[in-house]
């Protein structure tokens, strides 16, 4: 609200005289386009912190290789990207070279902005100028000797970089190419759901189909049914970008932050597009997965916990209930290669989402206190296993480390 | 020293039912809104996990959630020619505490009181005359039940509530409560599943020509989505209400209706572990200037405001206006003053009846799960040829078969050892309760002021609690007990224990968190702390919001009055206070 009013005086005062109402209208029109760009583009997840004023610098994003810092992008001269050039912006976006030729890191998706044409960054450089300045000085490069040395950025770029834009596939739709521009392009998925190389780059070849990051799983979003989004239908896709709950599940953890700030806002054209390209991606193989046995030992003892501890909530049936409790039943999420995420619900519990239609923020309970590894592990493979579930079996070492990496956290 | 905050429009004291329900509407209208809040922030999936929400042991009997008497607690007595001793733990009462305050531990019984509550004495005295209800100090509460309707509807459509309607626009509606006023539209959601002991009270209470019906529950039968777009989940019959938090989001609850959404407002902030010590007036007393609080390091701070609104416990609210000043305290000898006045309770006698054929599983089970009659409740019936006035609820809502504190046995069974145990196994699945739940009606010697001698740990009176059953009501509960005996009697067990209402209200066992009035409404501000509005009559930037307000009790739980009150007071604010701040609604 505040950003919006922000905007129309900035209009007011740079509309003077002559045409004013055409000047002003075009002006206005590609602050409004650019405010769409930030919302797709999903700036604010990494450049705001909580508390902290919008775009003025992020919580810190532990990678493998040690802590970056988004900085502050607002229009301060000092501490923000004021006495940037639109050029200078332009090359950030697209080649991963700040203002002064500073190499960025690509923890910042330029191998995905770089598909943006130039009229959309032009955009949204007007409105990224709307914004209000604040001064916050943020050191962003806290990585480790030698990776602290930027320009070891240019070898990267060099190996894991193609500064392409977008390629329209003339084959599909036009619905089906902007899904996959928004996808691969300023939406950045991959950022967070393709797999990565010992470089950290996308593993272009696996795109979308599953990957780690900050403690969590982020699934597989291809056309799979076993473990993708194959099996949703269209319109279940867009309620979840559009909402954070569909039936079928309830967003939490760092997707719910995407969708707070960015696919909640974006158009339900823009939202059915991604639905329409994300089915077609490719699953790597999709090889069937046998239900263990009901007489498996591990199974029966996480049926009896299923029983004691979840049932209450997400059913004896695994349908949940609604907006509040996701069903376990046949759901690709409960069924992924990695437990990490469904390991870390059952033990730190989990805050769903929060957007203008779905207001209850319903959460999952810790149960850190009260299972131990092996009684997560039995009752993961036991939900992994029922309702038309097929995953391979949890084992206690692997809900140990990640309740070791939430102590460590 | 104490620190001095940025003013706010409006301060709330106390983040419970009506301090929520005050703040979402209040900042609906723009308004900048702070909650200071004594207890601690509570919120579902963090203080009611389902791994241990259930602990019996430490909610109900340790009461992890209630007040503390360390924090506050009030002295005692039965009549003012006794010294009042402090009570040194709750008994009869339990005083919630913490965000969500008393609705986070409620069973969820929801009800409306009557027109003939809202206009007692015009009523009563057209029907029988004065001298009818000659001792009591029964007073009109300034408004009707049909200007109030709206307001109930409201608060059923927050909490989902699920009911039989038995009057819809005058209509009597076939399995509803008949003796109910007339209502718009009916309840948001049906009645939950019964259970087999309420399912043959009612088929026995049918029996005798009475009119059964299922209890208006906030615990909900079904999914659910609130007006403000906030889910809510299909209880599961768990058994743990009162005392509980509930793990399912079945329950209403400021948690589970209000805050998923007033928690993320721009112009809302709640402040916790913060007690409010007094409400400050300006030099002429005669408006609030904010509020003084201190935190848990010790660090006092005044919160300036346009508006204070009083939304703590019906008791804290009463105690406040007395620390603070606000309205003159009551004196039973004068009759004069109007803070402290009317301080009512509620009237209940129980019944068992143990079968030895029959298993109730009375496990399976939810706070407001059960059958109820209003046959002899208020004036549903004529009194014209009995010696009291009021009347009782008679309710089968058999809440829970927790392994601790359910244990009846048949009487002569002794309290422990070989015999004990044999009897509590035979008794647990075969016994059938209900009870009455009975008016409570003003008197004289009945009421509330400032303890001489007890202060608390800030060193502030502590308030004075001066309360004994009423002759009316004691021979008004006698007579709804000879009517359970009846039903009793016609259920066929193998023997019945009622209970019967004595003199002497004792503090110890619990019997009812019910404690109403001692800031009432009203139109005369003689008789009435607040008026129709609930606006202080003294101090007008002032509402005191809760049963507080209550000029009787009626017998009925309070909660759906007291959320039914909180929209009414809001609509007042929003409608007509905001237009001219800092004056009065009514003209004294």
């Amino acid at each position: 609200m505040r950003r919006g009013i922000f905007t129309l005086t900035l209009f007011a005062s740079a509309a003077f005289a002559g045409d004013f109402s055409q000047a002003s209208e075009q002006l206005a029109d590609h602050l409004i386009r650019g405010q769409y760009q930030a919302i797709i583009g999903d700036c604010t997840a990494c450049h705001s912190k909580q508390g902290g004023k919008p775009f003025a610098g992020g919580e810190p994003l532990q990678t493998p290789f040690g802590a970056l810092v988004p900085p502050n992008i607002t229009p301060d001269r000092e501490t923000g990207i004021g006495n940037w050039s639109e050029a200078d912006f332009r090359n950030a976006l697209k080649k991963g070279v700040g203002h002064g030729g500073k190499r960025l890191y690509p923890a910042m998706p330029y191998p995905a902005y770089t598909k943006m044409p130039d009229s959309d960054i032009s955009d949204l450089w007007a409105y990224m100028r709307t914004i209000e300045p604040v001064h916050n000085p943020v050191e962003a490069n806290q990585l480790p000797f030698p990776l602290n040395v930027r320009l070891l950025m240019a070898g990267w770029n060099g190996i894991n970089f193609s500064p392409e834009p977008f390629k329209a596939d003339p084959d599909q739709s036009e619905e089906w190419n902007r899904g996959a521009y928004l996808v691969q392009g300023p939406g950045h998925c991959g950022t967070c759901h393709s797999p990565k190389t010992v470089l950290g780059a996308d593993k272009t070849d696996e795109a979308l189909q599953g990957a780690s990051l900050q403690g969590w799983y982020a699934p597989a979003i291809t056309g799979s049914v076993a473990n993708g989004i194959g099996g949703w239908s269209k319109d279940e896709i867009v309620r979840y970008l559009k909402t954070g709950s569909n039936g079928r599940t309830i967003a939490s953890g760092p997707m719910s932050e995407a969708i707070e700030h960015s696919t909640s806002k974006m158009d339900e054209a823009d939202l059915k597009a991604i639905a329409v390209y994300l089915q077609t991606v490719p699953p790597l193989d999709d090889p069937e997965q046998k239900s263990i046995s009901a007489d498996d030992p591990q199974f029966k003892i996480g049926a009896a916990i299923y029983h004691d501890t979840c049932s209450a909530c997400h059913g004896m049936d695994g349908k949940g209930a609604g907006q509040l409790f996701p069903a376990l039943a046949d759901n690709a999420i409960v069924r992924q290669p990695s437990i990490e995420t469904l390991a870390r619900l059952v033990l730190a519990g989990s805050q769903g989402v929060h957007t203008k239609t779905m207001k209850t923020t319903p959460a999952m309970p810790s149960l850190a206190w009260r299972l131990d590894d092996e009684q997560i592990a039995a009752v993961l493979t036991y939900v992994r296993n029922s309702w038309d579930n097929a995953a391979p079996p949890a084992s206690a070492s692997d809900v140990a480390s990640v309740r070791q990496s939430l102590t460590d956290q | 020293m104490t620190k001095i905050l940025p003013k706010k429009d409006v301060v709330i004291i106390g983040l419970g039912w009506t301090g929520s329900i005050l703040a979402h509407e209040l900042t609906d209208e723009g308004l900048d809104v702070v909650a200071i809040e004594r207890g601690p922030w509570r919120d579902t999936a963090t203080d009611f996990n389902i791994g241990y929400a259930q602990d019996e042991l430490r909610y109900a009997v340790r009461r992890d959630l209630f007040l503390q008497p360390v924090v506050e607690t009030f002295t005692m007595r039965n009549n003012p020619s006794e010294e009042a001793l402090p009570m040194r733990d709750f008994g009869s009462f339990l005083p919630g505490n913490g965000v969500g305050g008393a609705g986070v531990h409620w069973n969820g019984h929801t009800w409306r009181f009557w027109d003939s509550d809202f206009r007692i004495r015009t009523h009563l005295s057209e029907r029988y005359g004065e001298q009818k209800f000659a001792g009591l100090e029964l007073q009109d509460w300034g408004i009707t039940g049909s200007e109030i309707e709206n307001a109930y509807d409201r608060f059923e459509y927050l909490c989902g509530i699920s009911g039989k309607a038995g009057n819809i626009k005058g209509q009597i509606q076939e399995g509803g409560n008949p003796f109910e006023d007339s209502r718009e539209r009916d309840y948001p959601l049906p009645p939950m599943q019964m259970t087999y002991a309420p399912t043959l009270f009612a088929e026995t209470a049918k029996s005798l020509g009475w009119h059964p019906f299922p209890t208006p529950s906030a615990n909900l039968s079904k999914d659910y989505v609130n007006p403000l777009g906030i889910a809510m989940g299909q209880c599961t019959f768990c058994g743990f209400c009162e005392r509980f938090g509930c793990a399912n989001y079945s329950k209403s609850s400021a948690q589970t209706t209000i805050l998923p959404l007033l928690m993320k407002k721009s112009n809302f902030e709640v402040r916790t572990n913060s007690e409010v010590l007094r409400v400050d007036l300006d030099g002429s007393g005669k408006m609030a200037r904010g509020v003084t609080y201190v935190d848990t390091s010790g660090e006092e701070f005044f919160q300036p405001a346009e508006i204070v609104l009083i939304c703590a416990y019906a008791l804290h609210n009463v105690r406040l206006m007395m620390l603070s000043g606000i309205g003159s305290i009551y004196d039973p000898v004068t009759g004069q003053g109007t803070v402290g006045r009317n301080y009512c309770y509620q009237t209940n006698a129980g019944t068992k009846v143990f079968f030895d054929d029959k298993n109730f599983n009375p496990f399976i089970a939810a706070g407001a799960l059960g059958q109820s009659l209003d046959d002899f409740n208020g004036d549903a019936f004529d009194h014209g040829a009995v010696d009291f006035v009021g009347g009782a609820g008679m309710n089968c809502i058999p809440t829970n078969g927790r392994p601790i504190g359910n244990r009846p046995t048949p009487p002569g069974t002794p309290n422990w050892g070989t015999e004990w145990k044999r009897a509590t196994v035979e008794a647990y699945k075969g016994t059938l309760s209900f009870s009455t739940q009975g008016s409570s009606y003003p008197a004289r010697n009945n009421y509330l002021d400032l303890d001489p001698t007890y202060t608390d740990r800030y060193g502030r009176p502590l308030m004075r609690m001066t309360f004994d059953f009423p002759d009316n009501d004691i021979r008004m509960s006698n007579y709804v007990s000879d009517r359970m005996e009846e039903l009793a009697k016609a259920l066929g067990g193998r023997q019945y224990v009622v209970g019967r209402a004595k003199k002497g209200w004792n503090s110890v066992p619990y019997q009812s968190t019910h404690n109403t009035g001692g800031a009432v409404m009203g139109s005369d501000p003689k008789t009435s702390a607040i008026n129709r509005y609930l606006q202080s009559w003294d101090v007008p930037n002032v509402f005191v919001i809760g049963a507080s307000a209550f000029a009787h009790n009626a017998g009925k739980n309070p909660t759906g009055t007291v959320g039914a009150l909180a929209f009414w007071a809001a609509d007042a604010i929003r409608q007509q206070y905001l237009r001219a701040p800092g004056k009065p609604l009514v003209q004294a």
